[in-house]
């Protein structure tokens, strides 16, 4: 299992699992908020809709579907 | 240092990897990229699919754009990268379209295809009650893999009329076999499929918790999974300048672009489903190599695979009723939070673009620009690198 | 069809143009075959900047700030209306001294600026790199964002019956203008505000295009407050190398940056030259590392209409009676704008202009 937190909260899953799946499993349901603040969550799953993106290990606007886990990782999102 | 390569395959989905399989007979030099980390594609994801032997492979790895003429920009996980070819195959697949509908964007309604690849990254969905909406065969293939993943599939509402897929399905005797299946599915499924059927609007405070039906029912669930055909990714062959009509990668039958050394396979070329990129894939991997013979020997096979997508395209065409499920307030562009209602004074894609921001983000238009086509009837023009966002010091060049 | 004035271009010059006609009672028709504010316009900083190059730059620019800042509280937020300010930046003791050069020059005429130190500009803008001397701080400098600054102008001249034809002018006659769809429009004047198109027209007019590169960040909020600029930028816009880049940093109200700035001569084609592009992007880096790690979502190129003295051609066309020229405004078509159209609609209804237009004639040129 890889173990990672997501807005301090402690998830772990399988391997092989992608960082939005980790965002789900934390118990939120969006991933980010809109420009007019309305919260969003994945649509796409493939990496063009830039729905997912949270900033992960500081890295803002990275895309959560797109990035498996790893070990540690650390997750923000600004809909938390 | 660019990498050189005699043939770059930009794409490990059908297309690309029958190109690598083709273009490795003749040449020792061929590299395939991929953005996912793992081969297959969207249709073959978590398949455990394996390159072709012989055939150098790099996984998220991200086209760019062009750098020069023959030179490629790239982001391989992170790290910049340039990429030499003398030939270049583009097989970058397609995307799903998606409709807007009031409550289009609350959290838990995606796309078809986006929820099973996200179940196949790992989100539960065991015990979800999930509709599935939207068109064509791939409804059912998703429905089916969420079921056997233990969700509670509440209905597949396609938006197509019942008589045109009952003659759609009367002809499955000759369709592929992936799809045959589909249809054949298990009594459960079947129970659960509806034509002639689609999602109005999606309510939810915060998350997705009802969805109102076109015959004025509402339903709860915690998913809506939602898709209205697939559409080409034809950007990077606009930014390499290969011509384009009506979305579609012009090729000739030795699946050549319009522009010297670059072919083009699958469905950036015209949505044509899996067993056709294949085909495409090898004649483009077979004629990049000089190969002409084993090429053309494939053509026929082309032309029969070829009858099946035109079948589809007519027997799941969108209805105009979609066109008017938007309200003025609802967003168009996800990225920039633009409304329908700011963009029906504008008559061109390019002057939604600069007077109200639509198709300005990240997606570069990738999600708005297919709706605001079928909404409205203006099309996006062309496309701007970076192909997707990449960092100012990949861009600058810098060695770092 | 008739009217008072036409005005060929719906840039933000020729939107500028069509304003301040229609405010002196002239029922003016624009002509734009394609988006508003879809060329140099959109293409562009939208910075609104005051300059010191020449006396007659620091004259255009000053007064025409000035206008915008009149106009600024009426403006719809779409326009992005950002009092930003502009900080030149100093990257070693001899662009410090011009620094106190131009401090002295703008305070001797009014202008509010102020001197910061090494570490002032530090506090100020920390994404810098360290080693820097210092800047000249210019706060009643903005931003906005053209393209919609460019229709709203035009929106307020429709108030005031002005027209907007969505055609092309293939040529230009005495007191007329030929379009494609085969009409015409009689005028007694005639306004080529087509930036480095009005050649198609006009081919001996002393407009060359110029083209630049420019790139656009995701939404980084906070990351910087000022516009900056380097000092360096003068050689590169001022000079007449055929390839220039300089560092040029502008924050957007939407959190994202918008980074320049690059000058080709010669060059036609509209791609992007993506060598050249990293070249301005490594100057950028070199000002600001931080930079770095941050994603750009787009790049774009665009022409800006030059002339030989850098300053804009506003006034009547030699040997054309009722000709009138409003372009050539090369990097700052955005903040002249205002002072542009002001200066013909006075010419054209016979008012004193708030400042001497003698050094925008276009007779300046030989012919």
């Amino acid at each position: 299992m890889i173990r990672l937190r997501v807005n301090g909260k402690p998830v772990s899953l399988p391997e092989g699992s992608v960082v939005a799946a980790a965002i789900a499993l934390s118990g939120l349901d969006a991933t980010r908020s809109s420009v007019r603040g309305e919260p969003r969550g994945p649509l796409c799953g493939m990496g063009i809709c830039f729905e997912c993106r949270a900033t992960i290990d500081g890295q803002p606007h990275q895309r959560t579907c797109q990035i498996p886990v790893r070990q540690g990782m650390e997750v923000s999102t600004d809909a938390g | 240092m660019p990498a050189n390569f005699e043939v770059v395959i930009v794409g490990a989905g059908p297309a690309g990897l029958a190109a690598a399989s083709a273009a490795v007979e003749r040449s020792r030099r061929v590299l395939l990229i991929d953005d996912n980390p793992a081969p297959g594609g969207q249709i073959w994801r978590g398949e455990g699919r394996q390159p072709p032997r012989g055939v150098e492979t790099w996984l998220e790895t991200q086209v760019l754009g062009p750098l020069r003429p023959g030179l490629l920009m790239a982001d391989r996980a992170g790290v910049p990268a340039q990429i030499s070819y003398e030939k270049l195959i583009l097989a970058t697949g397609a995307r799903e379209r998606f409709l807007p509908f009031p409550g289009w964007t609350l959290p838990s309604v995606m796309g078809a295809g986006g929820l099973q690849a996200l179940v196949k990254g790992g989100l539960a969905i065991e015990g979800k009650r999930v509709v599935v909406a939207g068109t064509g065969p791939l409804l059912l293939a998703v429905a089916a893999y969420l079921a056997k993943r233990n969700a509670r599939i509440l209905l597949v509402a396609e938006q197509a009329p019942r008589q045109r897929v009952l003659r759609f399905t009367a002809n499955l005797w000759r369709q592929p076999a992936k799809l045959a299946q589909a249809f054949s599915m298990g009594r459960y499924l079947a129970l659960k499929y509806r034509t002639g059927l689609w999602p109005v609007s999606a309510h939810g405070n915060g998350k997705l918790e009802e969805i109102l039906l076109s015959n004025s029912r509402r339903l709860a669930c915690d998913y809506l999974s939602c898709g209205f055909g697939l559409v080409p990714n034809s950007e990077l062959a606009a930014l390499l300048g290969c011509r384009i009509a009506t979305g579609e990668v012009l090729v000739d039958e030795f699946q050549r672009t319009t522009r010297e050394r670059i072919w083009c396979a699958g469905e950036p070329t015209g949505i044509g489903g899996a067993e056709l990129s294949i085909i495409e894939g090898r004649i483009a991997g077979y004629a990049a190599t000089g190969d002409r013979h084993s090429a053309t020997s494939l053509f026929t096979a082309r032309m029969r695979a070829s009858r099946f997508p035109r079948e589809m395209d007519s027997a799941f065409s969108l209805r105009p009723e979609l066109r008017r499920l938007v309200h003025p307030g609802t967003i168009i562009c996800r990225c920039e939070d633009v409304r329908f209602s700011q963009l029906t004074s504008h008559t061109t894609w390019r002057a939604m673009k600069l007077h109200t921001r639509c198709g300005m983000g990240p997606c570069q238009g990738r999600v708005c620009g297919p709706a605001v086509e079928f909404l409205l009837g203006c099309a996006p023009e062309g496309a701007r690198p970076p192909l997707y966002p990449a960092t100012v010091s990949q861009l600058a060049l810098d060695r770092q | 069809m008739t009217a008072d004035a036409v005005v060929i271009g719906a840039g933000i010059v020729g939107a500028a143009c069509a304003d301040a006609l229609s405010t002196v009672g002239l029922r003016v028709a624009v002509v734009e075959s394609r988006v508003i504010g879809g060329g140099a316009t959109a293409a562009g900083m939208g910075h609104i900047v005051v300059m010191d190059d020449s006396e007659a730059q620091f004259a255009l620019t000053h007064y025409s700030q000035q206008l915008w800042r009149t106009l600024s509280p009426e403006m719809p937020a779409e326009l992005e209306w950002d009092p930003s300010g502009t900080l030149w930046v100093a990257a070693d003791e001899e662009e410090m001294q011009a620094v106190a050069h131009k401090h002295a020059y703008y305070v001797a005429r009014g202008v509010n600026v102020e001197v910061l130190d090494a570490a002032q500009l530090a506090d100020a803008e920390p994404n810098l790199r360290r080693g820097l001397h210092g800047a000249l701080l210019i706060p009643g400098d903005s931003v906005v964002y053209a393209p919609c600054a460019a229709a709203w102008l035009l929106a307020r001249a429709q108030l005031r019956r002005a027209s907007l034809l969505a055609d092309r002018v293939i040529s230009i006659g005495r007191h007329s203008v030929h379009l494609t769809t085969g009409d015409r429009i009689e005028s007694p004047n005639i306004i080529l505000a087509s930036g480095a198109w009005a050649r198609e027209l006009l081919p001996a007019i002393p407009v060359r295009p110029r083209k630049g590169h420019l790139a656009i960040t995701a939404r980084y909020p906070g990351f910087l407050r000022r516009q900056l600029v380097e000092l360096g930028y003068l050689k590169s816009a001022h000079g007449h190398d055929t390839e220039s880049v300089a560092f040029n940093l502008q924050p957007r109200t939407t959190g994202q940056l918008l980074i320049g700035s690059s000058r080709q001569y010669d060059v036609t084609h509209t791609s992007i030259d993506a060598p050249f592009l990293a070249r301005m992007l490594r100057r950028a880096i070199h000002f600001m590392p931080a930079l770095e790690h941050l994603r750009v979502i787009r790049a774009w190129t665009g022409f800006r209409a030059a002339t030989p003295d850098s300053l804009p051609l506003i006034g009547p066309a030699p040997g054309r009676e009722g000709l009138w020229l409003a372009t050539g405004h090369e990097g700052l078509g955005i903040t002249t704008s205002l002072a542009t159209g002001r200066l013909i609609a006075d010419a054209i209804a016979g008012r004193t202009p708030a400042i001497p237009p003698e050094p925008y004639l276009p007779a300046r040129f030989p012919q």
